[in-house]
């Protein structure tokens, strides 16, 4: 038995090998996509992230549904905890659904295609380097992306500004309106607490060339994470105002708002 | 009729073949002997061959005479070979890079210059003269039996080099199914610039490992640490000025091309490996 067939029959189990191979996602006769997706590697990637998802922060997720079974889509949320695991959590939601699984795109910091083997894997398990080119041309590929407008604003701050929504870009509903994309929302409850820094000390971030360096304990909490989707928001792709654009955003960045509101009076402990 | 600056290429013996240098006075001869109907300019010599400045002089400058003798002559047909390269490789690209995409590899590599200058050139001409039909192709890896580029060495190499812990995603297509895209190109007169790729990709280091070739990794990073280790060895099969196609992807969309001119390549990449598999002997 060749080392990958060893690993693969100890590291992914066979249902979720099963489940995978029936999700027809568009690949090349290599088993790879233009942006690097390796059918193979999401494999290991959900494996691991089904135990983070199932055992370590007990995720409990309401909703998922809503995401329509084909067609483009972007699931929008609030960005949190310091190193993407909304994101995996929301992809293996997705991906782990019974009814019409799909396997989500994640758009990832520009940063990460340079690092040697972290980039290379994040582009097998899906992500992307987080660039409207690519975004617009994975929408009209009809996949689903998951979206954070935050971005490092989200995802960075301090634990004092936990689920306060900080700016939200307006890229996401250009992009929406244009490809005529579905919007779902999710809020997310529980990242926060993973990982929760009380400085960021900038000096060492810009050192490293990072977004930022947060000042917290050097493990991830295992926080009880709820996610709750809310129902599919329509955009029309009228040639509209930037300020009739903004007003959209905020229409959805208030679904968000209510989506974590109830996702936080749901929560009965942070662990 | 074929002509070749570097050397005299054998091409049968109905086709006559000579050795000359395009910015040669002689070279005009040519045009009047045979009257042309169309010319295709393949002779791009690649980034790893010659210096610098004679790359300039037959890619730039002796493409500048080839266009103006076309023109004189009333040719009313013209493909011109360009690249991918020209796109340049970086971080920040994104996959199925478009033919309206800028070309940044001058301002990436010194030693790409000339391959954006002839592009720069070919498409003044495109907008010049539009009865010279201008048709500009930009391949993604031209592979195969007898190719000789930086790509087809390195897959036939028994040991390959690779950047520790980067395997960009790659495309590569036949030499065969090239030579069918040239000749659909030409038969029609559509003019404008082409990405000519099949919709099927590969990582760098999965394609070595299906060619049987063992990958040598190079430190790669900080990024100083290749482009010094590849000065110090100066392997023309992995030359600096191309290490970030070995870093960064640099993925073009080819339906532009296939549904302009009805091309569906014929040759999967798994022909393609098992070839330079089953042939591990330098070419």
């Amino acid at each position: 038995m060749r080392l990958a067939s060893f690993l693969k029959s100890r590291l992914v189990p066979r249902e979720l090998d099963e489940h995978i191979n029936r999700i027809r996602k568009p690949i090349g006769t290599l088993g790879y996509d233009p942006w690097g997706y390796n059918n193979e590697t999401i494999k290991y990637g959900l494996s691991l992230a089904k135990l983070l998802y199932e055992k370590y922060f007990r995720v409990e997720a309401r909703g998922v549904d809503h995401i329509p079974a084909e067609g483009p889509v972007l699931i929008v949320g609030n960005h949190s905890g310091q190193i993407p695991i909304d994101g995996v959590l929301i992809g293996y939601a997705l991906a782990s659904r019974q009814k019409s699984p799909r396997i989500p795109r994640a758009m990832i910091e520009r940063f990460f295609p340079t690092v040697p083997w972290l980039g290379n894997f994040l582009n097998e398990v899906g992500a992307v380097l987080g660039d409207p080119v690519n975004c617009a041309r994975m929408l009209a590929n009809n996949e689903a992306i998951i979206v954070f407008p935050e971005g490092v604003r989200g995802s960075g701050k301090l634990y004092r500004d936990r689920y306060k929504l900080q700016r939200f870009g307006s890229g996401f509903m250009h992009l929406a309106m244009k490809h005529n994309a579905t919007i779902v929302p999710v809020g997310v409850v529980g990242c926060e607490e993973t990982i929760p820094a009380i400085a960021n000390i900038k000096p060492l971030a810009k050192t490293l060339g990072l977004p930022y360096a947060p000042l917290a304990m050097p493990v991830v909490l295992p926080a009880k994470v709820h996610l709750n989707f809310g129902p599919p928001m329509y955009f029309d792709g009228y040639d509209i105002s930037e300020v009739q654009i903004s007003e959209r955003v905020e229409q959805v960045k208030s679904e968000i708002d209510r989506l974590i509101d109830k996702g936080l009076k749901e929560r009965e402990r942070l662990f | 009729m074929a002509v070749d600056a570097r050397e005299q290429v054998y091409l049968g013996d109905d086709i006559p073949s000579y050795c000359l240098d395009l910015n040669h006075r002689s070279f005009e001869e040519l045009f009047r002997r045979y009257q042309f109907d169309g010319v295709i300019h393949l002779g791009r010599i690649s980034s790893s061959q010659l210096t610098r400045m004679r790359r300039y002089n037959a890619n730039v400058l002796g493409t500048q005479k080839l266009l103006d003798l076309s023109h004189k002559y009333g040719i009313h047909r013209v493909i011109v070979l360009s690249t991918f390269h020209v796109y340049g490789a970086m971080a920040y690209n994104p996959a199925l890079i478009d033919e309206s995409a800028p070309m940044k590899s001058a301002g990436l590599s010194a030693d790409l210059v000339d391959s954006v200058e002839l592009e720069n050139l070919a498409n003044i001409y495109l907008w010049r003269y539009p009865e010279l039909n201008i048709a500009i192709l930009r391949p993604c890896n031209i592979v195969g039996p007898s190719v000789r580029n930086t790509m087809s060495k390195l897959l036939t190499s028994q040991r390959a080099p690779v950047l520790a812990g980067f395997s960009p995603m790659m495309q590569f297509i036949h030499i065969d199914d090239m030579a069918d895209a040239i000749v659909l190109a030409y038969k029609k007169s559509a003019r404008g610039v082409f990405n000519v790729a099949p919709d099927d990709w590969v990582a760098y280091q999965k394609a070595l490992e299906l060619c049987g070739c063992a990958r040598i990794p190079v430190p790669s990073i900080p990024p100083v640490v290749p482009r010094l280790i590849l000065r110090t060895l100066r392997q023309q099969s992995f030359p600096e000025h191309l290490v970030d196609f070995f870093k960064y992807p640099v993925v073009i969309d080819g339906r532009a091309f296939a549904n302009e001119f009805g091309f569906q390549p014929k040759r999967p990449l798994k022909e393609i490996f098992r070839f330079y598999r089953d042939n591990k002997t330098p070419l």
